[in-house]
């Protein structure tokens, strides 16, 4: 998938996961768990969400990767 | 209106799962409630038939109201009433109160064959709750009823039929003739919530005026919704709620303070194999891993699993272990996951994801509310590294759990790196003291040392 698609499906998991944040307001360098406080079973289950809607399954060993709004985008343009 | 929680006083309801004429057994969902913490399914106590609703939706009345009367059988409608109620404003007596016997009358249900007959409440509630369009069903039951079986069909067979949808946003739906399946849904795993039905019968030109005074007060509105001024009260009075409860606590309970650091490296090293070989909705957080733990180390150290009250302690049977939840729009909420001394740990982490769901989205039940005995927090999950709880009254203890990292680690003279997280037990000094309570913190990292038994 392209830069674009790839960022819809990380704004439409987030906003799944946590219908509180107003992607607006986010920045892409915000961090998943510390800055949009997600906790490690909504950050399962937006990888779960991920997964659903994209098919790309994200291992554990690649959450590091993923931890910013950024760092997921790039990861679902490289491997969607 | 039950007590859904030692510290609640009223509660409001949002919604009645029954109507005049339903059967209800004794464990049957029949209202919904929103208390100041969150929004939870109320059950019966009772058996017989629902002959009159007490209560109007959005009304908010004390806990002990009588919300609904309930007759054994529809002939003794006319004399005394068994009213279902709950007389007394703690959860000891609402606990009491739900087991105490309740006679039979199993017969009742032939004189309804009409209204009753058709579809009985918690099949309702279950095709509800699976977004199964009851009118749909064709029921194969005595006099046609819809079955349990028919609705588990109905869900098995690929149709349409099968929508997530609250069961607000399905009514809203039916009330403005909007097609569920239709919508695409924002709420948790695409159901459809009430907003999402609005923004759907929007466009159409030509219906009555959507949404406000045809849906009851929108309090309980689905967290998509949450950032209503609505939100703002629940958060208040939720921070009010904690406020009373806490300083309850701690001018009541003597509370003593432990910590200890427990290495993980055994845990997070087993837990990571596992994963790697499952797919992700099948996958474990560490926090699973320790709940069990800490429930374990509970049956093993009584003293930290139970209740002290005006007969001072009583150490429980069970193991039901609150769970600390913080809400997303603020404050929290600590439901149980009961036996979780008896679960497998896959079982446990189901629960923990089930329970944490509708705990933020409010769909939480009496029971899981009332009865924790150990209450564990894991609030360092995003961030800390040391949380030191206070203890829910009537509860003896709260675990704490930081954030599992990575730390230098020294064992045998040699220095290395190992996942570690800092837990801490805030305990009743009326009922034990230190070295009962560095033994239940000591069982809990002996248990995590050998994951696989858990």
């Amino acid at each position: 998938m392209n830069e674009q698609e790839a960022r819809m499906a990380a704004q439409t998991a987030i906003g799944k996961v946590a219908p509180d944040v107003d992607m607006a307001d986010v920045d892409e360098d915000s961090r998943l768990r510390q800055d949009l406080e997600l906790d490690s079973l909504d950050f399962l289950r937006l990888v779960e969400t991920i997964d659903t809607d994209t098919g790309i399954n994200i291992p554990e060993r690649d959450y590091p990767a993923v931890a910013t709004i950024k760092g997921l985008i790039a990861y679902l343009a490289a491997h969607g | 209106m039950p007590s859904l929680g030692a510290d609640m006083e009223h509660g409001k309801l949002v919604e009645w799962l029954v109507k005049p004429g339903d059967y209800v057994r004794r464990g049957d969902l029949v209202a919904v409630v929103d208390t100041d913490k969150t929004i939870m399914d109320v059950e019966s106590f009772q058996e017989g038939v629902v002959t009159d609703l007490l209560v109007d939706i959005g009304e908010t009345v004390p806990v002990g109201t009588p919300l609904a009367r309930i007759t054994q059988t529809p002939a003794e409608t006319a004399p005394p009433a068994h009213v279902a109620q709950v007389a007394k404003a703690t959860a000891k007596a609402a606990l009491s109160k739900a087991a105490a016997p309740i006679p039979t009358a199993r017969e009742a249900v032939e004189p309804h064959p009409k209204e009753a007959a058709s579809i009985a409440p918690p099949v309702r509630h279950l095709a509800h709750r699976l977004g199964v369009e009851t009118v749909k069903i064709h029921g194969t039951g005595r006099d046609g009823a819809i079955t349990r079986a028919d609705v588990e069909q109905a869900v098995a067979a690929p149709s349409r039929n099968r929508v997530r949808s609250s069961p607000r946003a399905r009514r809203l739906a039916a009330e403005l003739g909007v097609e569920l399946a239709a919508i695409s849904g924002t709420g948790p795993q695409g159901a459809i919530t009430e907003a999402d039905v609005n923004r759907a019968e929007a466009p159409a030109p030509e219906s009555p005026s959507p949404s406000t005074q045809a849906t009851p007060k929108p309090a309980s509105e689905e967290p998509a919704a949450g950032k209503s001024s609505d939100a703002g009260e629940r958060v208040a009075s939720l921070r009010r709620a904690i406020g009373a409860l806490m300083s309850r606590s701690k001018k009541s309970i003597p509370h003593y303070y432990l910590s200890t650091t427990l290495d993980l490296r055994a845990a997070v090293d087993w837990m990571q194999s596992v994963n790697a070989e499952r797919p992700v909705a099948a996958r474990l957080v560490p926090s699973a891993l320790l709940l069990k733990a800490a429930a374990l180390a509970a049956r093993e150290v009584p003293e930290m699993n139970g209740f002290y009250d005006d007969d001072g302690f009583r150490p429980s049977d069970s193991v039901h272990l609150g769970v600390a939840v913080a809400l997303r729009q603020g404050g929290l909420v600590a439901p149980a996951i009961h036996d979780a001394d008896t679960l497998p740990v896959e079982t446990l982490m189901e629960k923990l994801r089930d329970l944490v769901s509708r705990a933020r989205s409010g769909r939480l039940q009496r029971a899981e509310m009332a009865d924790p005995t150990l209450t564990v927090t894991n609030l360092g999950d995003l961030g800390v590294e040391s949380v030191y709880g206070v203890i829910y009254p009537p509860q003896v203890a709260m675990v704490g759990f930081g954030r599992v990292m990575e730390q230098p680690w020294a064992q045998n003279g040699m220095l290395g790196v190992r996942h570690a997280v800092i837990a801490t037990l805030s305990a009743d000094h009326r009922v034990s003291d230190g070295m009962r309570g560095a033994r239940y913190l000591a069982r809990i990292e002996e248990l995590l040392q050998k994951p696989e038994e858990l």
